[in-house]
């Protein structure tokens, strides 16, 4: 793996907070993805502005890996078995507790929310706690 | 102006995820490994981002409305209560065993590889089981008032 790099890290984080920024002051909304996804499958025509959202990352997305990564995101070995336990905890969990880590951590933190610093805290610790278990005790 | 607004708003949080190599669920779980060769990139990631919004919300709440809208949709929930604990809870744990949280999950998607593609089918499908189950919860617990 690549070595870390906090200069690319930290304009990163700084574009997704201006992200956050710029649909909170244009739009009136809060940038969290997951909401972003469980309105979007609502398929009603009010929601349709976060179809615009989700397709602009993708873009975004594909202008930096295909425009100007100086080399390929590495990608991991395929891992079916944990890509369903997880994203069908990811689903369940964000829906449940309202956000994930652009809703509550991005947006929650910058409005200075308690309700959204319990809930990073509790997601980090459960998050590190699970990588501990499955990389140092099971494997 | 407020499409447009959705579209450079998107442009900006994919962009960002993919310079900052969050779309790499391998750079995530070496943050998320503690006692592992810990990869501190999530932690500027995050500081760089909330560092921006932490500064622009202020002014942004403080304004009556929105440039393009009429009011400014913010959660409105101020309770910390069980429900909030156990999704966070539940979420943290998916993300430890996926190494992807819904945004790097999504973008990772331009990738062309088959790991994003199938987090992102049980995300949706875990996402509308959630609902599901807060629907039934919701339903007992009217029955019980009503009794």
């Amino acid at each position: 793996m690549a070595s870390f790099n906090w200069i690319t890290a930290l304009i990163g984080g700084i574009l997704i907070g201006l992200s956050a920024t710029v649909l909170l002051a244009g739009n009136g909304r809060i940038a969290g993805i997951s909401g972003m996804i469980n309105g979007a499958i609502r398929f009603s025509a009010s929601e349709a502005w976060r179809w615009v959202f989700l397709a602009g990352m993708l873009a975004g997305g594909a202008i930096y890996e295909y425009g100007f990564a100086a080399q390929p995101t590495p990608t991991s070995n395929f891992a079916p078995v944990l890509m369903i336990v997880g994203g069908l905890l990811v689903g369940i969990g964000t829906r449940v507790g309202n956000g994930c880590t652009s809703g509550h951590g991005v947006c929650g933190l910058g409005r200075l929310s308690a309700r959204s610093l319990v809930a990073v805290l509790t997601f980090l610790a459960t998050a590190f706690i699970t990588v501990y278990l499955v990389r140092h005790v099971f494997n | 102006m407020k499409t447009l607004t959705a579209l450079i708003a998107g442009i900006l949080f994919g962009f960002g995820l993919g310079l900052s190599q969050m779309i790499d669920r391998e750079r995530v779980l070496g943050f998320l490994d503690l006692a592992g060769t810990w990869d501190p990139t999530l932690l500027f990631v995050l500081g760089g981002a909330v560092g921006v919004t932490v500064i622009t919300f202020r002014f942004i709440i403080g304004r009556s409305r929105p440039f393009w809208g009429e009011k400014f949709y913010l959660p409105t929930k101020q309770d910390i209560d069980p429900r909030l604990v156990i999704g966070a809870a539940i979420f943290g744990m998916g993300w430890g065993i996926s190494g992807y949280c819904p945004g790097p999950g999504l973008t990772a998607l331009v990738l062309g590889i088959a790991n994003p593609v199938l987090f992102m089918v049980a995300f949706l499908v875990g996402s509308l089981g959630g609902q599901w189950l807060l629907n039934q919860f919701q339903s007992k617990q009217q029955l019980t008032i009503n009794n």
